[in-house]
């Protein structure tokens, strides 16, 4: 059965800017699957649409094959939403944050509270409980968030850049408790703009880019594209006549910088070495981009080929 | 089992009336005693200080025939003031959005606000009733009149709070319509005086605020005296507060506002 169907969406905003154009995109129940793309791409107002926090302009979009247009109410209850910029209610108590949210999709006071008690447990938030929102930290807030969008336990969660802003651990963490509700049968859609993040926890990805699905395919196949990376090399003195390292050659930017193009899993160790046998002091050396980034250019080179 | 529709809204009702409630009692400094100080202050100078020189007004005392306007002009401003702070706060700090992705129907979203203006405004009005009966003696000629009156007036300035609040987009814009438009209607409509003290011109601007009937209707519920016919005054308050629930319930159900 499918999670989520999305058929030819638009969205156009005043001033004729078309966020989402035309775009078709099933998510299979159970899966855990990455909508990725650039700030802008059209990724929060495709969630938004089917949130119904903002109005589609044309398509259809089916949750659990309830059609959003003519069943809000039963695609709303399917629905469990964290949503990308924090909103809570700053003068809340947790608890009670979360026992109202379960009783507005129309959960029993006596089982909100045990359910309350049981997902701020499980996000370690149990001593946070008697707290108002705004006096937790960023990444409690983003856990209580998190705990609010499964208090009425739906069967579909999106999460629209949960773990922008947080620190690694708690990234960790999150991680290891989507991952978990997953394998429960939940169905996770994760939006992102960080490809390790949908790499670690995705089966499946779509690549969205102003507003059209540039890529929808499983993440094992998507990653393979990635195959080769390019490097920048700064050297503490100008270097001349540098040899080519085992067979890739250097392209020279200024007289301290070059770049190589590797096989993305090559081991820089040997890279290293071979500029200490040549007695060239290497000051640093990174990637030229992020990989997502590159993951953008290919796929955007191969559109536009 | 999955609750029923039905379910969902009556369950996320009480859910939101219990929030409202929460908020006006956890800012009991901010939402109750200021309003009470208000009119305490309006008794004094008006009732006690200047009103002893008036003498009477359509046979009652001065501080006697301001108290049912002042009770009524403490329901409107507080029944107003919570809807519209609570729905731009949601709306500010996005936590509307709790309600918006939820299942619950527009129209029990709508009850639920317009209960928490109500209880707000009743309050007020109850602690104003207290305070009133310091300085006059109050009498309540027919308390079903006056009853329904109090609710109407509540439920409708609670309707325009939230009307307020959708369009408001920042807070100039959530006090604007009550220093302007609230507070100056409610001074002209009858609170501190009798119709047939004003010229004749003055008083056929007075019958086009609704506030006038209103303050009327309430004062004929408490004292038996009104400027209005009853019937007529009671009309005039449905009307308008069907009037306010349509675009109330027209912008939640349309999203304008408050969806993109």
């Amino acid at each position: 059965m499918k999670a989520l169907s999305l058929s030819q969406l638009s969205k156009t905003y005043a001033g004729n800017v078309h966020a989402v154009k035309s775009i078709s995109l099933d998510v299979s129940e159970g899966d855990f699957f990455a909508l990725l793309g650039p700030n802008g791409a059209g990724k929060t107002t495709i969630i938004g649409i089917i949130t119904s926090l903002v109005n589609k302009t044309s398509g259809t979009v089916k949750v659990f094959g309830y059609d959003l247009g003519r069943e809000v109410e039963r695609v709303k209850s399917c629905i469990g939403v964290v949503p990308q910029e924090i909103n809570l209610n700053g003068f809340e108590k947790s608890k009670d944050i979360l026992i109202n949210q379960a009783g507005y999709y129309g959960v029993r006071r006596k089982e909100a509270i045990y359910r309350a008690d049981k997902y701020l447990e499980l996000l370690q938030l149990q001593d946070k409980k008697n707290q108002i929102s705004r006096s937790l930290s960023g990444g409690m807030k983003r856990r209580l968030m998190i705990a609010r969008a499964l208090m009425h336990e739906p069967r579909l969660l999106i999460l629209d850049e949960p773990t922008a802003g947080v620190d690694i651990e708690i990234r960790r963490s999150m991680w290891e408790f989507l991952e978990q509700i997953n394998k429960e049968g939940r169905t996770i859609i994760l939006t992102t703009h960080y490809l390790e993040e949908a790499e670690s926890l995705c089966r499946n990805i779509a690549i969205i880019d102003d507003g059209n699905i540039i890529e929808n395919d499983s993440m094992e196949n998507v990653v393979k594209q990635l195959q080769r990376e390019v490097f920048v090399i700064t050297f503490s003195a100008p270097v001349s006549n540098l040899q080519p390292f085992e067979g890739m050659p250097f392209l020279k930017r200024n007289e301290i910088e070059v770049e190589i193009e590797m096989p993305s899993l090559s081991n820089l160790n040997k890279l290293i070495a071979f500029f200490d046998d040549q007695q060239i002091q290497v000051t640093s050396m990174r990637p030229k981009r992020n990989r997502l980034e590159e993951l953008f250019v290919k796929l955007l080179d191969r559109k536009h080929e | 089992m999955k609750p029923s529709i039905l379910e969902i809204n009556l369950i996320g009702l009480s859910s939101l009336v219990r929030k409202e409630v929460k908020r006006i009692y956890r800012i009991w400094v901010q939402t109750i005693v200021p309003p009470a100080i208000t009119m305490t202050l309006y008794f004094v100078i008006f009732g006690s200080l200047i009103g002893s020189r008036i003498g009477l007004v359509e046979g009652y005392p001065y501080m006697t025939f301001i108290a049912p306007g002042l009770i009524m002009m403490s329901i409107i401003t507080n029944s107003f003031g919570n809807v519209v702070a609570s729905f731009f706060s949601g709306k500010l700090q996005r936590h509307l959005e709790e309600l918006l992705v939820s299942p619950m129907s527009s129209l029990a979203i709508l009850f639920g606000f317009v209960t928490g203006g109500v209880i707000r405004g009743l309050s007020v009005a109850a602690l104003v009733t207290v305070v009133a009966t310091f300085f006059t003696e109050l009498t309540v000629v027919h308390p079903g009149i006056t009853i329904l009156v109090v609710l109407l007036t509540s439920i409708s300035f609670s309707l325009a709070g939230l009307i307020n609040a959708v369009f408001a987009k920042n807070f100039d814009d959530i006090s604007i319509i009550p220093t302007f438009i609230l507070t100056p209607l409610t001074y002209l409509g009858g609170v501190f005086f009798s119709i047939d003290m004003l010229s004749e011109s003055w008083q056929l601007i007075a019958r086009f605020n609704p506030m006038f009937y209103m303050v009327n209707a309430f004062r004929y519920g408490m004292l038996g005296v009104s400027d209005i016919d009853i019937k007529h005054g009671l009309a005039v308050i449905i009307l308008f507060t069907v009037f306010l629930f349509s675009i109330a319930y027209y912008l939640l159900k349309t999203g304008k506002g408050i969806r993109e």
